[in-house]
C-alpha cells in the first residue's frame, strides 16, 4: 500500500470558479459520477477525449470537483503525492497540483497546469477515498471481462499486467491495462473498467462483472495456477492496492477490505508464459 | 530485571486467518504475520500480565519450548513490534487496554 510523505497546510483555496463561466462534464468511473467544472473549453475538450467512454450523459453527480487552470509553479517535481485530511478537508498536494475536497459537501477545488495528470491523479485519490469506506478500492492490475466473469491480474512493475492484456483472446473486454476498480456489491465483488492506462496507452471498456479470481502474475516457463497462503495473499493484495492517505482510520478500513476481499474471491499465483495458450486457463 | 507489561497500540489493524495473525500498522503500514507462538504472546497481551508470566504460563504450557529460549523469543518478538508501535511495553501494568482489538481479531 502506497503511503505518501505526510505534509500540512491549513490555508482554505480560493474559490475562483463562477456559475457564468463554468464549463462541465460528468466523468463516471465505477460507477461513480464526479462531474468537473472548468472556465477554460480547451481544458473541457481534453477531458472529454481523455475519459471518452466514460463520461455519462446524465447531468447527476455525486461530486464536483471546481478545476482552476494556473501556470505552472516551481513545486517540487520529485515531491511524492500528499494526501492529508484536517477539519473535514482532504488536502492534495503533488508538486504544482494543490486540491481540496470537503467531504461533506461532497466537493473539491484543484489548482493546476493545463495538464491531463494531474485531474487524473486527483481522480484516482478522490475514488480511493470514496471506495475505502465501501470496501472496495483500487489496484495495480489489469482486468479483464471474459463469459460474463471478470478477472484480475495484479502484480510489480515489468511482472506481466500488460503483456496478459495484450494477449487475451479477441471475446474478452479489457478493462484497463494498469489500475483496475473492485466494488462490493453485498457477498461479491465486482471489477469496473477505468480510463487508467498503462503501457498499452488506451483506456479500458466502461463496463462492469462479478469478478471470478485475482491472479498474481509471475513469468516462468510454463503456464500455471498455483496455490497462495491466505496470509501470502493479502499481503500481496495490499502491496498492490492504491492508496494515498496518511489516515490510520482509513488504513484499517483497506486492511479490513483486504481481509473481506480475500475470504470471498480466490486468489492464486498465475506462472505463465507470455503467449496466447496462458488464458486457455484463465477460467 | 524489571518486569515487562505489555499492550496492543490502537493504531494496528488485525485479523487472525489459519492460527496466524496478521497486523498492520496503521501509521506506516508495516505488515507482520505472526507464527503460532507469537499469536499466543500477541493474545496474551492485555496490559496487565506481566511478559516473564505469560512465557511461563502459556508459552512454555501450549507449545513444546523451554523457559529461556521462550523468553528470549518473546524479548525479541516483543522489541521488534515494539519499534514500530505496534505493541506498547511498560514497566508498570496498564489498567485500559485496547477495546478496539476484539472485533478485528476473530
Amino acid at each position: 500500500m502506497t503511503l505518501a510523505a505526510f505534509r500540512r497546510s491549513d490555508a482554505p483555496l480560493p474559490v475562483l470558479m463562477t456559475g457564468a463561466s463554468c464549463l462541465s462534464v460528468v466523468v463516471a468511473i465505477g460507477g461513480i459520477p464526479v462531474r468537473v467544472n472548468t472556465a477554460s473549453p480547451d481544458f473541457l475538450e481534453m477531458l472529454k477525449r481523455r475519459y471518452a467512454g466514460f463520461v455519462s450523459a446524465e447531468p447527476h453527480a455525486e461530486f464536483d470537483l471546481d478545476v482552476n487552470l494556473s501556470p505552472p509553479e516551481l513545486g517540487d517535481p520529485g515531491a511524492g503525492v500528499s494526501v492529508t485530511h484536517r477539519s473535514g478537508r482532504w488536502l492534495i498536494e503533488w508538486g504544482d497540483l494543490r486540491a481540496e475536497w470537503e467531504t461533506a459537501s461532497r466537493r473539491g477545488t484543484i489548482h493546476q497546469t493545463a495538464n491531463p495528470y494531474s485531474i487524473d491523479a486527483v481522480l484516482r485519490i478522490v475514488h480511493t477515498l470514496v471506495l475505502a469506506r465501501q470496501g472496495g478500492f483500487l489496484l495495480h492490475s489489469s482486468s479483464a471481462i471474459r463469459n460474463g466473469k471478470a478477472f484480475l491480474f495484479s502484480g510489480v512493475s515489468g511482472a506481466g499486467k500488460t503483456t496478459i492484456s495484450r494477449l487475451a483472446p479477441s471475446d474478452a473486454t479489457l478493462l484497463t491495462d494498469e489500475i483496475s476498480y473492485v466494488r462490493r456489491e453485498g457477498n461479491r465483488y465486482m471489477a469496473y473498467g477505468t480510463p487508467f492506462a498503462g503501457e498499452l496507452a488506451r483506456a479500458g471498456e466502461n463496463k462492469c462483472a462479478p469478478l471470478s479470481a485475482l491472479f498474481l502474475l509471475e513469468k516462468g516457463l510454463q503456464n500455471s495456477i498455483e496455490p497462495i497462503s491466505p496470509t501470502e495473499a493479502i499481503q500481496r493484495l495490499l502491496r498492490n492496492i492504491l492508496f494515498f492517505a496518511h489516515d490510520p482510520e482509513l488504513v484499517k478500513l483497506v486492511f479490513q477490505s483486504a481481509c473481506e476481499f480475500a475470504s470471498l474471491v480466490p486468489i492464486h499465483r498465475l506462472v505463465f508464459v507470455p503467449d496466447q495458450r496462458v488464458w486457455d486457463i484463465i477460467r | 530485571m524489571a518486569e515487562k507489561y505489555i499492550s496492543r497500540s490502537s493504531a494496528i489493524a488485525a485479523r487472525l486467518l489459519g492460527g496466524e495473525m496478521m497486523v498492520m500498522s496503521a501509521t506506516d503500514s508495516t505488515f507482520f504475520t505472526l507464527n503460532e507462538v507469537a499469536t499466543a504472546i500477541w493474545q496474551a497481551a492485555d496490559g496487565r500480565t506481566p511478559l516473564s508470566e505469560i512465557v511461563a504460563g502459556k508459552i512454555c504450557q501450549e507449545f513444546d519450548v523451554n523457559r529461556e529460549q521462550a523468553q528470549r523469543g518473546a524479548d525479541r518478538f516483543v522489541d521488534e513490534l515494539s519499534q514500530h508501535g505496534i505493541l506498547l511495553v511498560s514497566d508498570q501494568p496498564v489498567m485500559e487496554t485496547d477495546s478496539s482489538f476484539s472485533p478485528e481479531s476473530r
